[in-house]
């Protein structure tokens, strides 16, 4: 019978096995084994009547055992077991050139591209309007309702139009995706950054006012570097949804180039496998970029002085 | 004083040159070939017009529901400064429809073509959102209360979970498309995918939210697990709840929107998008964005006021 707040904090046996039970990487092991093994049975399942139909069409009679092992080993299955789609991966990524077209490399290229410019110019639209915001009280009241209120409309729906209108003014491949990209990622960045700008509490600020600092002193001296930790989760979400933004940036232009497009193609010839492999494509592209921000986030603490969290 | 007299004789004024300025900009001389007259009239409107702005938000009055007035005129007298804008660029200059209708041209589509406005709404949102929505969030409640009993399911999920909410999700849509077919099934199930993730991870940290006091005396009332669930954690896990609701309203829509990108019936929102956007007839694709902007500020709206109603007792709603 202890009660919670109460008891102290007991320091643990430090030993390697215990921290495997208390950190994350058992659970997440055994979860991320258990999804992988109710994969492999959803396979067979979903695959089951296409394949046994094959058979009998072809006149074959089969062991189940047979039909299981045919079920992971179709052109267009259903559902492609995690091998095929590690082969398939392995086959797009490796053992094809990189400039050519079969290559998912060349594809994730393009969209990381056009998510790195977006990301660039949604950075700089979405701190240049928090500064703004911060700074001139008018904008505070008349623009920032707008800003939040336009979260609440499916932004993505524009995505057509955008492509669409700047290609029929000449205006085609990279840049229309990264506008869309823009758009979506200064959203974020501009509220967190708003939020990180009027952080120091006015104890600091009236601190600044009696050493008589100006206000760009103010600026670069206590609101910037006050801001920095929220600017970095604002960054975290951006070039999520930056990528999110190119991948459909490319959907409208009819498959020419991109993870998107690549999406595209696999649906309209039933291409499963390549399908799945461009999802893990994009799955793996986001997590290396959510990585390298969070390297970004650690290295600028550190110069600051912060200590890690 | 100056300040607050100076936006209140300008902002009639301001209005009254807006409304002029609309008028003349419709009419056959002007539309199209506007001069440079008329271009100096509108800088000038929107220089008055910065200034009234700026005088009207830095008004203070003393009576609360005056204040409150003030804050809501500001942004909406912004916003319609906007689309004045808009019309009178788009008008004035003449920009081909394909590029850019006018706000008015937009407005007159949307009613022209109300029913099939509403039979797309129908499709996408009333079918596909509210259904996947629905389903997303319980299976996402549902499992994050199960992953809050068994410690070891929520130590693995949760990591996976944050894992998931920065990946591309709308990518399984063509997928899903593949095993429920061209209808709104398989927009729905990409909803329930896009609004699962965020659902679990809210539910989940909401639940961790109670204190520790709190709980000590739940403990001392001999209340079991499920008493302690319903009467302590949930209620406190509720803003939590409310915020994934919020998020997953506008997912949703994006999710079934995009999802018909990839294929559907010839009815639908995403469909129409896709469809008026090749042939070239912008003022419906805006009119169907006009439509989901609607449907996007009314669902969150909605959500917002449930949570207020629920949530009451939390210090962000109590002045």
């Amino acid at each position: 019978m202890t009660t919670k707040a109460l008891s102290l904090p007991v320091r643990r046996a430090s030993g390697k096995t215990s921290r495997l039970g208390e950190g994350n990487t058992g659970p997440v092991l055994v979860v991320v084994l258990a999804i992988l093994a109710f994969w492999y049975v959803a396979a067979i399942l979903m695959n089951w009547q296409g394949v046994a139909d094959a058979f009998i069409r072809a006149g074959e009679q089969r062991s189940t055992s047979e039909i299981v092992l045919a079920t992971m080993d179709q052109e267009r299955p259903m559902l492609p077991a995690p091998h095929q789609v590690l082969v398939e991966l392995k086959k797009t990524v490796i053992d094809t050139a990189v400039t050519s077209r079969r290559s998912l490399l060349f594809h994730a290229w393009v969209t990381l591209s056009s998510t790195l410019l977006g990301f660039a110019l949604g950075a700089l639209l979405g701190s240049v309007l928090a500064v703004l915001i911060v700074h001139v009280k008018t904008l505070e009241r008349s623009l920032m309702p707008w800003i939040i209120s336009s979260q609440t409309i499916p932004i993505l729906a524009i995505a057509p139009i955008i492509i669409v209108v700047l290609g029929s003014i000449g205006i085609t491949g990279l840049f229309p995706k990264a506008i869309i990209s823009a758009y979506l990622c200064f959203f974020p960045i501009t509220i967190s950054m708003v939020k990180g700008l009027t952080s120091p509490d006015p104890m600091q600020r009236d601190l600044m006012r009696t050493y008589s600092a100006s206000l760009a002193q103010t600026f670069w001296k206590l609101r910037l570097p006050a801001s920095l930790p929220y600017l970095f989760t604002g960054l975290k979400v951006a070039i999520a949804i930056s990528l999110v933004g190119a991948i459909v940036g490319e959907l409208p232009t009819g498959a020419q180039a991109g993870l998107g497009a690549r999406l595209l193609a696999g649906s309209y010839y039933g291409q499963t496998i390549q399908i799945w492999a461009a999802l893990f494509g994009a799955a793996i592209l986001a997590s290396l970029l959510v990585a390298i921000v969070s390297i970004a986030e650690r290295i600028v603490n550190r110069s600051m002085g912060a200590r890690s969290a | 004083m100056n300040v607050s007299r100076r936006a209140i004789v300008l902002t009639p004024l301001a209005l009254l040159g807006c409304a002029y300025a609309l008028n003349l900009v419709h009419s056959p001389t002007v539309a199209g070939q506007a001069g440079l007259g008329f271009w100096a009239f509108i800088i000038v409107l929107w220089l008055a017009a910065a200034v009234a702005l700026s005088g009207l938000s830095n008004l203070r009055p003393k009576n609360l529901n005056m204040r409150r007035l003030a804050g809501l005129c500001v942004p909406i007298l912004f916003g319609a400064f906007l689309f004045f804008l808009w019309e009178v660029i788009v008008v004035g200059a003449g920009v081909p429809s394909v590029l850019m209708p006018a706000p008015s041209a937009i407005g007159g589509r949307f009613v022209a073509s109300l029913p099939v406005l509403l039979a797309d709404f129908l499709q996408t949102f009333v079918k596909s959102v509210l259904s996947g929505y629905v389903i997303g969030c319980l299976a996402g409640f549902l499992v994050a209360i199960i992953a809050d009993r068994i410690p070891f399911l929520r130590r693995g999920l949760l990591p996976l979970g944050n894992f998931v909410s920065a990946l591309p999700v709308i990518g399984i849509a063509p997928i899903m498309v593949m095993w429920f077919g061209f209808d709104w099934p398989s927009k729905a199930a990409v909803v329930v995918v896009m609004t699962f993730f965020p659902m679990l991870v809210n539910t989940v940290a909401g639940l961790a939210a109670a204190g520790r006091l709190e709980h000590d005396l739940m403990h001392s009332y001999a209340a079991g697990y499920w008493t302690t669930l319903v009467k302590l954690r949930l209620p406190v896990a509720l803003p939590f709840i409310f915020n994934a609701l919020k998020i997953n309203s506008t997912l949703a829509l994006i999710g079934a929107i995009v999802a018909e990108f990839f294929g559907t019936p010839i009815v639908g929102m995403g469909f129409r998008i896709s469809i008026e956007v090749s042939r070239m007839s912008l003022d419906m694709v805006w009119a169907e964005i006009a439509l989901a902007a609607i449907a996007g500020s009314i669902f969150y709206g909605l959500v917002a006021l449930v949570e207020r109603g629920a949530t009451f007792w939390h210090p962000s709603y109590r002045t």
